[in-house]
């Protein structure tokens, strides 16, 4: 047995066994132990170590081979791996509870174990295919079969289809570059190609215009987990780049560019957050602030860039879930979810409307909550830098703030003598309620994130150097 | 020398097909034209790739217009006419089109020239395919045509990236990115007719 196999194919094959379960609580329950047994094992079992169980040696081997390439998934993307599908674990487990039909599970694994295959695919380029397959199996779970597909759901497929051959492509020209770094030209060219392709992935200004279109066509938990998945698998990718070629690291024009990307980003989808009045939109542009982080995260002159990117992926992950299972749980009464129609529901859904809001709080940064940690240190490492950076930072995070108030406002806003009722259900309850303790768990103990951040310096050991 | 001449007969073959494509708004001469491109592709790829690989492009290329046939003749709407500015926007389209024919016959011989051994008639329809697929995205909304845009721009870059990447891996996973588009666009189209059917009884 070797590790890409139990972390790749073994899920891929779960799901497409769950698509034919029809019923919605039996197949979020399969998807949830499954991905749950796929993270233990991932933390509990080493790969490339002989292991002794009883009487009967077994090791299970890193690598597998497919057409002349390798699929590798070493010791260190054990927690990686762990991280990933405990999460996954989180979003499977919450599909009945959200409302959301059998074939999220399926679907999701596959989308899952597709993304585990671009971080474990070598060379490493070839990851971008991968990407994009993932990203097309997302469409029927955005656009139901009786749903008219809108123009969110187009740009998104446009975006992520354009983005494969930008990167493909720079991926070839950087072999040229490592070949022959003198060569400023093909440098320039191979960066403006590695930057379209990755413009276009990770949804950087001004191609983020699909992601507030999609958070109001279709539905908000699997436009969360979209937003959370693709993301993060993206960074991932964008990590590897920084760490095998130097001069992206290096070049003082490319990372300053970066860098303002993730300014722009951060700045732009925090102001436009605090002027949103549909809830999905909203998270929609948090997500777009918090992908900004993450990017700035990834460049700041610090030997801790990967710590605190991965730092923000975890809670992001939390948020997101907790944020989509909380719309949706609002959404049976309140269609659309704009404000004209969300106003007084604190009253009659209380857990979902506290737990939506938490999660947002935990977005913008708010103490004692899972993104407080990392936004502390980021914020830190980039006033050492440039105050200005700092204070966009601000400027952002006050937009999505506002966007809080806001919103809590219109939550609260139910007629004097409006009776407190509890409608959602026990599944709902409980889920919104691990999610939020988990929330406050990593906001006040931010070191139990230490194990999935300790093998971090194996699998990215050039950058922060 | 014949195989020159093939070549070049394989890029006005793109051209031809690529701008009709651009003008075309009946769906069975767009798939057809969408199935010649993937022939003239296959035999630019052939000049880097052996016939076996090469073979893969054009069957992936016939199953994807195949996928996408067989889900429009389902659907029984007419949509032709569809699109505000048509037939005003044909010269427009034919323009468009001229303007990425001159831009490509001015950058190939650049970028033959910087990359040495892609062969000219190789980046000439590569661009071409890739140009024209884009302008396809930019000017239409419509769910058919846009999925035949990616395609078109996809088939481009896949003949260009064929002259410098021969693995069997990323051929087989091009081959599936192209499929899974195809299936994408027939979901669309499918959930699309769904809707207009619903509201036309309602």
């Amino acid at each position: 047995m070797s590790a890409p196999v139990i972390w790749i194919v073994l899920p891929f094959l779960a799901g497409t066994v769950i698509l034919f379960i029809p019923n919605t609580r039996v197949a979020s329950i399969v998807g949830g132990v499954v991905t749950a047994l796929l993270a233990l094992a991932a933390l509990a079992i080493p790969i490339d170590t002989a292991l002794l169980l009883g009487s009967v040696s077994f090791k299970i081997s890193s690598t597998v081979q497919i057409l002349g390439r390798s699929l590798l998934l070493s010791a260190a993307d054990g927690p990686i791996l762990a991280m990933i599908y405990g999460l996954a674990t989180l979003w499977f487990f919450g599909t009945e509870a959200a409302g959301s039909s059998g074939r999220f599970v399926s679907l999701g694994l596959a989308i899952i174990s597709l993304l585990v295959a671009s971080i474990a695919v070598e060379p490493f380029l070839f990851a971008a295919p991968m990407l994009e397959m993932a990203a097309l199996l997302v469409v029927p779970l955005l656009v139901s079969p009786q749903q008219k597909p809108g123009r969110g759901i187009l740009r998104f497929i446009i975006y992520q289809t354009l983005a494969m051959p930008f990167i493909l492509f720079s991926g070839w020209m950087l072999a040229g570059v490592e070949a022959s770094p003198g060569d400023i030209g093909l440098t320039s060219q191979s960066g403006v190609m590695l930057g379209l392709g990755f413009a276009f992935l990770l949804a950087i200004f001004p191609l983020y215009n699909w992601i507030p279109m999609l958070a109001e066509e279709a539905s908000p938990y699997v436009v969360g987990f979209l937003l959370w998945a693709l993301p993060v698998f993206t960074v991932i990718f964008a990590l590897g780049f920084l760490d095998h070629y130097a001069w992206i690291r290096t070049s003082p024009g490319l990372s300053n560019a970066i860098q303002f990307a993730g300014l722009f980003m951060v700045a732009s989808g925090g102001i436009f957050a605090a002027f949103q009045r549909h809830l999905g939109r909203m998270m929609g542009y948090a997500s777009i602030v918090e992908t900004g982080l993450m990017i700035l995260a990834m460049v700041v002159k610090s030997p801790l860039s990967v710590e605190i990117t991965f730092m923000l992926l975890i809670p992001r992950g939390l948020e997101l879930t907790v944020w989509a299972l909380g719309i949706s749980v609002i959404q049976k009464s309140a269609q659309p979810l704009r404000f004209s129609s969300i106003q007084g529901l604190a009253r009659t859904y209380p857990i979902a409307v506290g737990a939506l809001v938490l999660a947002h709080l935990s977005t913008i940064g708010f103490p004692l909550l899972a993104g407080f940690p990392a936004r502390l240190v980021l914020w830190e490492e980039l006033a050492s830098q440039s105050l200005i950076y700092a204070f966009w930072i601000l400027v952002g995070l006050f937009g999505l703030l506002t966007g809080a108030v806001r919103t809590l406002a219109v939550f609260v806003m139910a007629p004097e003598k409006t009776p407190w009722a509890w409608n959602e259900s026990w599944a709902q309850s409980v889920m919104l309620g691990v999610g939020v303790i988990v929330l406050f768990a990593i906001g006040l103990f931010p070191q139990t994130m230490q194990p999935f951040l300790s093998s971090l310096p194996a699998l990215f050991e050039h950058i922060g150097q | 020398m014949l195989v020159e001449i093939t070549s070049w007969i394989a890029v006005a073959f793109i051209l031809v097909a690529a701008t009709t494509l651009l003008l075309s708004r009946d769906w069975r001469l767009s798939l057809g034209l969408l199935a010649a491109q993937y022939l003239a592709a296959f035999v630019l790829v052939l000049h880097h790739w052996p016939l076996g690989m090469a073979t893969v492009k054009l069957v992936t290329g016939w199953m994807v217009t195949a996928a996408i046939g067989m889900t429009r003749l389902s659907i029984s709407r007419d949509e032709s006419g569809a699109e505000s500015f048509w037939p005003r926007g044909q010269w427009f389209r034919i323009s468009l089109a001229a303007i990425v024919a001159l831009l490509v016959l001015v950058a190939s011989t650049g970028i033959e020239e910087a990359i040495p051994g892609l062969g000219l008639p190789v980046v000439t329809g590569g661009l071409l395919l890739i140009g024209m697929g884009l302008i396809h995205l930019g000017i239409t909304s419509q769910i058919l045509q846009t999925i035949l845009g990616l395609l078109t721009l996809l088939t481009g870059f896949e003949m260009l990236y064929a002259a410098v990447e021969s693995s069997i891996l990323v051929a087989g996973l091009l081959a599936v990115v192209d499929l899974g588009l195809a299936l994408a666009g027939s979901y669309l189209l499918l959930a699309d007719s769904a809707t207009e059917t619903e509201e036309e009884a309602a």
